[in-house]
């Protein structure tokens, strides 16, 4: 119980102090992919985070995910579990990591890891089917764009 | 369509359930001009490790797109048979040869579709239909080649096609074959792009379920090429292969490449059973 309560405290000050953001080759996740602190180091928006999820060039969740307060846009997928009521049973923190780099929790996962820029076969310079230096790799979402998703899916409370 | 219209209703719904739609095929029968009866579901051939039962990629789509390939007068595939008809009688090249100068008629391709790719002994490579097409306009005829994944080459593996249509693909994949079918195997289990997703993510693991708003299929090629009336004309396999990389925002392999040759092998052989439809029509 200490612990967890050092750990976050630890967590919200390193959040505070970090100006930049931290990349993507510096992010670490725990023994069950969760990530700590905050990407950016600023609080996400839950609005943003809606948006991007429902962006076909950014999360494009709903490609995979239902999502019923998503139910404007038009076409939720089925490949991956509804995420009503996901903050009633993920913290913050293990969201972050899922959204990140979801392989960290799910081994071998088809969902796209949103925040990585390295070790992909034939990575590509976008949708243009042309190929894309590693080092001009950018991931799919910045780290604000993560805390904004991250930020939304706290807000599912009621599945 | 009647999935589609589905997905819309659950949409509005407020789901209270876990999300489990009905998804899947469809049981419709797949009956061409009102007599040619088609395989469109069988036994997964013995090779596939994952999969018992193969599927055409007919049954995942609506019952409008589904009813334009019954009938030939609704196929607008079938315009593109006519053109290629036209070609196949047409004199080109400095032999001054067309292909009914040395095959006669079309019927004599009557169960070619079937089985290719294949094994050509004399060439000493694997040979994809498109490529025996052109090998013939280059070597037979002394005629300029057909871009790989152009419509004038669509349009003459259509007229090819549909002189098979019905019987099963039957694609061989032992003896010289062997490598490339190897070949073909890894690529579609190698997970490429940014999005790290191979083929079978999305039509071995996941086919019968809906991403976004394509409902997904086995990605089988018995029904190349396709008419799609997304973009109105005839696709090639590579073209469709193509297009399912870059998606994965993934540097793309090109059409006619080996690596495409030996995926086509390889795919053709995951539907070993299922019949010959091409032309077909997809969204
Ligand atoms: C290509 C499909 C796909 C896309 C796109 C996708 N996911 Fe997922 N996601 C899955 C699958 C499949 C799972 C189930 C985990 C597993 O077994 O792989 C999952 C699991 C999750 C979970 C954990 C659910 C739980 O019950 O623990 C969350 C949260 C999640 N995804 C959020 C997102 C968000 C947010 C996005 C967009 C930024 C996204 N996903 C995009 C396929 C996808
Ligand atoms: C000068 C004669 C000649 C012409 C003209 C010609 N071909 Fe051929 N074609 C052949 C011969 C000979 C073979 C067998 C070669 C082999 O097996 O390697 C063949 C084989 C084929 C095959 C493979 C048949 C099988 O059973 O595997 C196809 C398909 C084909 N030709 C299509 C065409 C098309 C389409 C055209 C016109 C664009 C054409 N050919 C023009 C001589 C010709
Ligand atoms: C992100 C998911 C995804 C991946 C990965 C993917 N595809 Fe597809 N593919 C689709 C969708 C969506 C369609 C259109 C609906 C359908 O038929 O499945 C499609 C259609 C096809 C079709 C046309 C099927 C028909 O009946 O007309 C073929 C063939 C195909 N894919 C092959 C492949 C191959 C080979 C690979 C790997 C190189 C691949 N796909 C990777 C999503 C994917």
């Amino acid at each position: 119980m200490k612990l967890t309560g050092l750990t976050a405290a630890i967590a919200l000050c390193a959040g505070a102090a970090i100006a930049n953001p931290i990349s993507p080759s510096e992010i670490e996740f725990d023994e069950y992919g969760a990530v700590q602190a905050s990407l950016s180091g600023a609080p996400g928006d839950a609005e943003r985070g809606a948006e991007i999820m429902v962006t076909r060039s950014k999360g494009n969740c709903v490609a995979c995910h239902a999502i019923t307060a998503l139910n404007d846009a038009p076409f939720h997928g089925e490949v991956g579990p509804t995420l009503d009521g996901i903050a009633g049973y993920r913290s913050a923190e293990e969201l972050r990591g899922i959204v990140a780099n979801a392989k960290m929790t799910f081994d071998g996962s088809v969902m796209p890891a949103f925040y990585k820029t390295s070790g992909f076969v034939r990575p590509g310079d976008g949708y243009t089917g042309k190929a894309a230096k590693e080092e001009d790799l950018t991931p799919i979402l910045t780290a604000q764009e993560i805390e904004d998703v991250v930020a939304f899916l706290l807000t599912l409370k009621d599945g | 369509m009647k999935m589609k219209a589905m997905t819309a209703l659950c949409a509005t719904l407020a789901l209270s359930a876990p999300l489990v739609m009905a998804g899947g095929a469809d049981d419709d029968k797949m009956v061409i001009n009102g007599e040619t009866e088609m395989v469109t579901k069988t036994t997964a051939p013995a090779h596939m490790e994952n999969v018992s039962e193969i599927m055409s990629g007919w049954h995942f789509r609506s019952d409008e797109t589904q009813a334009l390939q019954l009938d030939d007068f609704d196929n607008p595939g079938m315009i593109f048979v006519d053109q290629a008809l036209d070609a196949w009688n047409t004199v080109e090249g400095s032999a001054e040869k067309a292909c009914a100068s040395c095959h006669e008629g079309p019927e004599s391709m009557k169960g070619v579709r079937a089985v290719y790719p294949k094994w050509n002994a004399d060439a000493g490579e694997m040979r994809t239909l498109a490529m025996q097409i052109n090998d013939c306009r280059e070597n037979q005829m002394g005629a300029e080649k057909y871009k790989y994944d152009s419509v004038p080459m669509a349009s003459m593996e259509a007229l090819i096609s549909v002189q098979s249509r019905g019987m099963p693909v039957n694609v061989a994949i032992d003896g010289e074959a062997a490598p490339y079918w190897e070949a073909g195997k890894e690529l579609y289990y190698t997970r490429t792009g940014q999005l790290e997703l191979s083929c079978a993510n999305c039509h071995e693991d996941n086919y019968g379920n809906y991403i976004r708003a394509d409902h997904l299929s086995q990605g089988q090629i018995n029904g190349f090429p396709v008419y799609r009336l997304k973009n109105a004309k005839l696709n090639t396999a590579h073209g469709r292969f193509k297009g399912c990389v870059r998606d994965t925002r993934a540097e793309t392999y090109s059409p006619g490449s080996p690596e495409f040759v030996a995926l086509e092998l390889y795919v053709a052989s995951r539907g070993n059973g299922l019949s010959v439809e091409g032309p077909s029509v997809r969204n």
